[in-house]
């Protein structure tokens, strides 16, 4: 089977089921080599990956990394800091300046919502999205679902809950674009100023009253909640918001059984989720760490454009 | 220097003509329109044979950015107007949202001579209404309205403060000036830029909602009615302002209100692929929107037709969408996309032309809008016929940010005449 249509990843938008299922299939086969002794593989041999990382990260980069390195590319980091554009460079040239230093891939992270697609418009490399603005972060949804599909040998039929701060989230976004077309039912849970009015329409179920949002659920989401929302007027405090969107043991007994526990971190304990949970045997937090580097090989993988 | 224009279909609401007729221009102004004029032939007659087109006065665009003083990297004086004529425009108000700010006497008289000297149509400067448009303290209304002002406004802006816009509206009276609001909350607004809705939410971008504009089209219009001053509302995007406009106009409030092209030829879908040159203050709204818009126009809730030409240059909207500014280059589009309008059936060719000429210079105050002899030999001349395809690569405007490139447009300007110098194009 051929490799993605396009170009680029910028958003799950933009996927059909057939071809994230393509990923995650091919993600389980990069797993396997992660478990191997000699954990890299000479598949993208010579090729250029640049991480151009416009707002700060640490995981997500060091994932793309270390994935880029296993599939034996030369990688570069460029980050705001250290780059021209501080000195008022616009990014279409920040961008065209990397590229024209041989990048075949370009792993962009920025906070403004558009950015990926702005530069795979402008750019013959690869642009892959590792998170723009409120908008997207495909590879996280990826990741997770590639999770969740391990854990629970399918996706299709899932309740599959996400609490937390949709409004401004990309990972949230991401995962209802990827868990509605893959078959799962999903449910948000927030406080109203978190969760846009109308967002319903992307055929999820919305739910302020997080015990009720719980019951049943295969999948707990929790998401991270930034302190500064609270100056915002969003909630009035941090203490208020974890009595009624925390995720405690108590309230994730309303969860089935056999649920999971999930976060994209990093997380703010005491926050949105107690310890117990973070470190309970449910939860699959370092487990999703580890799968991110399976998916961002395949995502690179298949963009490249090499048949297996 | 004489000129003949003939066999046109003239129309000129200011007399109520809409007909065969004939003009006679003499050096700049108008000296005859009748049927038919005495045939005294002369060799120092230029005769403009107009059959088959139609001949209306020069339109008036009451919202225009020319950027200058202080960005001649978006558009001068001189290639604004230029863009006008083209677009059949013969006056241009220059809004003051320059560098610096129009102010003060002054920068009017600067913009003006500069105007008088490399100005291909005739301009008008709108001075602000706050000193630097912070709305704080007023501007020196009356000494900016002997120096050439014929309205004020902070374009770009609101001013926030209600207490000011209300002395605003207030002082203003003594000169009999308008003051044109642009309607938004700020603290609603908050840094959106986007019309907010589901597609802002997938777009990952801050969204506006409607009632930050009509928030203050309402306030606006309360002050209006408190101060007995006048209130033109610019740009309005939304179906609620029409709404409100609508009902403060039944209640007898001195308002006047425009619209811009965009706003009933486009929905926020534009924005789609986060396309910079769709991005515009207020934000593209909604199919709802534009119905009520056109419902507006038609039945005279909406006075005017502006363009709010706002030219960027083409590396400051080649970036971020958050960060790119807001605009289109609108003059040499402005015609073509109203006159949709007219053949849709919304209005008549009459009734445009008042929503373009007559009526911006009936709230400005301005002898410009008419054929009547003894006014300025304005006049456009338009092929209703003539197809074209929009492209910004032929703007004479500096501003090449369009939505609209692409377009298949019918009906354009083939000659603009403009205190009786005459333009012609191709």
């Amino acid at each position: 089977m051929p490799v993605l249509n396009n170009k680029d990843l910028l958003g799950i938008k933009e996927l059909s089921a057939d071809e994230i299922k393509h990923i995650l299939d091919t993600a389980s086969g990069f797993k396997d080599v992660l478990k191997r002794d000699i954990k890299k593989v000479p598949t993208l041999r010579g090729r250029t990956v640049v991480n151009l990382f416009f707002e700060p990260s640490t995981r997500t980069r060091t994932s793309f990394e270390l994935a880029a390195k296993r599939l034996s590319t030369d990688v570069i980091n460029f980050s705001v800091p250290t780059s021209s554009v501080v000195k008022g460079e616009t990014l279409i040239d920040t961008a065209l300046t990397v590229q024209a230093l041989g990048a075949d891939f370009m792993i962009v992270r920025h906070s403004s919502s558009g950015v990926p697609h702005l530069l795979a418009k402008n750019l013959r490399a690869s642009v892959i999205n590792a998170g723009d603005g409120t908008n997207e972060h495909p590879t996280q949804a990826l990741l997770d679902a590639f999770t969740m599909r391990e854990k629970k040998g399918r996706i299709e039929g899932l309740e599959v809950v996400i609490v937390g701060d949709i409004a401004h989230s990309r990972v949230a976004k991401s995962n209802i674009y990827c868990l509605t077309k893959l078959g799962a039912k999903v449910r948000l849970v927030g406080p109203p100023t978190l969760i846009p009015d109308g967002i319903a329409k992307l055929g999820v179920d919305v739910y302020y009253d997080m015990d009720e949002g719980l019951r049943g659920a295969d999948v707990v989401m929790m998401l991270r909640i930034q302190m500064e929302r609270q100056g915002k007027g969003f909630f009035p405090s941090t203490e208020e918001y974890f009595g009624r969107w925390g995720l405690t043991s108590e309230r994730f007994a309303l969860a089935k059984k056999d649920a999971i526990v999930m976060h994209p971190g990093p997380m703010n304990r005491g926050i949105e989720i107690s310890s117990d949970v973070a470190d309970g045997e449910r939860s699959v937090i370092l487990e999703q760490v580890t799968n991110g580097l399976a998916v961002r090989m395949a995502v690179l993988y298949l963009l490249a454009g090499v048949k297996a | 220097m004489k000129i003949l224009i003939k066999n046109g279909h003239v129309i000129d609401p200011s007399q109520e003509l809409d007909g065969i007729y004939e003009i006679l221009i003499e050096g700049k102004k108008i000296k005859e329109i009748a049927p038919s004029l005495k045939k005294g032939k002369s060799a120092s007659v230029k005769v403009i044979d107009a059959k088959g087109m139609y001949v209306l006065p020069g339109l008036v665009d009451m919202h225009t950015h020319l950027r200058e003083p202080g960005f001649e990297h978006k558009e001068t004086i001189k290639t604004g107007t230029h863009a006008a004529i083209k677009g059949g425009f013969t006056a241009v108000c220059a809004m003051p949202n320059t560098t610096p700010v129009n102010d003060n006497a002054g920068i009017t008289e600067y913009i003006f001579q500069k105007a008088q000297k490399e100005g291909m149509c005739t301009v008008y400067p709108i001075g602000a209404i706050t000193k630097g448009q912070k709305g704080e303290e007023l501007s020196e209304i009356g000494m900016m309205k002997d120096a050439g002002c014929v309205a004020f406004s902070d374009d770009g802006r609101p001013v926030e403060n209600p207490l000011i816009m209300r002395r605003a509206l207030e002082y203003s009276k003594a000169f009999d000036v308008p003051i044109i609001s642009h309607c938004e909350d700020l603290s609603l607004a908050e840094g959106g830029v986007m019309n907010e809705g589901l597609l802002s939410q997938t777009m990952g971008l801050k969204g506006i909602p409607k009632e930050a504009e009509e928030i203050i089209v309402y306030r606006d219009i309360a002050l209006a009615g408190l101060t007995g001053g006048r209130l033109h509302i610019a740009h309005i995007s939304t179906e609620g302002s029409v709404n409100i406009i609508r009902e403060a106009k039944a209640r007898g409030i001195k308002v006047t209100a425009e619209t811009c092209p965009h706003y009933f030829s486009l929905t926020e879908e534009a924005i789609k692929d986060y396309d910079t040159n769709a991005k515009v203050n207020p934000p593209l709204r909604t199919v709802k929107d534009i119905e009520a818009i056109k419902e507006g126009i038609k039945d005279g809730t909406i006075d005017v037709i502006a363009t709010d030409h706002a030219p960027h240059h083409k590396n400051e909207k080649l970036r971020e969408f958050d960060l790119a500014p807001s605009g289109i280059s609108g003059l040499e589009t402005a015609l073509s996309l109203s006159l949709k309008l007219v053949e849709e059936g919304v209005i008549t060719l009459s009734e445009l032309v008042k929503k373009m000429a007559l009526n911006p210079a009936g709230i400005l105050k301005i002898n410009k809008g008419t054929l009547k002899p003894g006014s300025d030999a304005d006049i456009v001349i338009i092929d209703l016929e003539k197809k074209f395809k929009v492209n910004s690569d032929l703007f004479i405007s500096k501003g090449k940010n369009t939505p609209f490139e692409g377009w298949e447009l019918k009906g354009m300007p083939v000659i603009t005449i403009c205190m009786g110098r005459v333009h012609e194009w191709q």
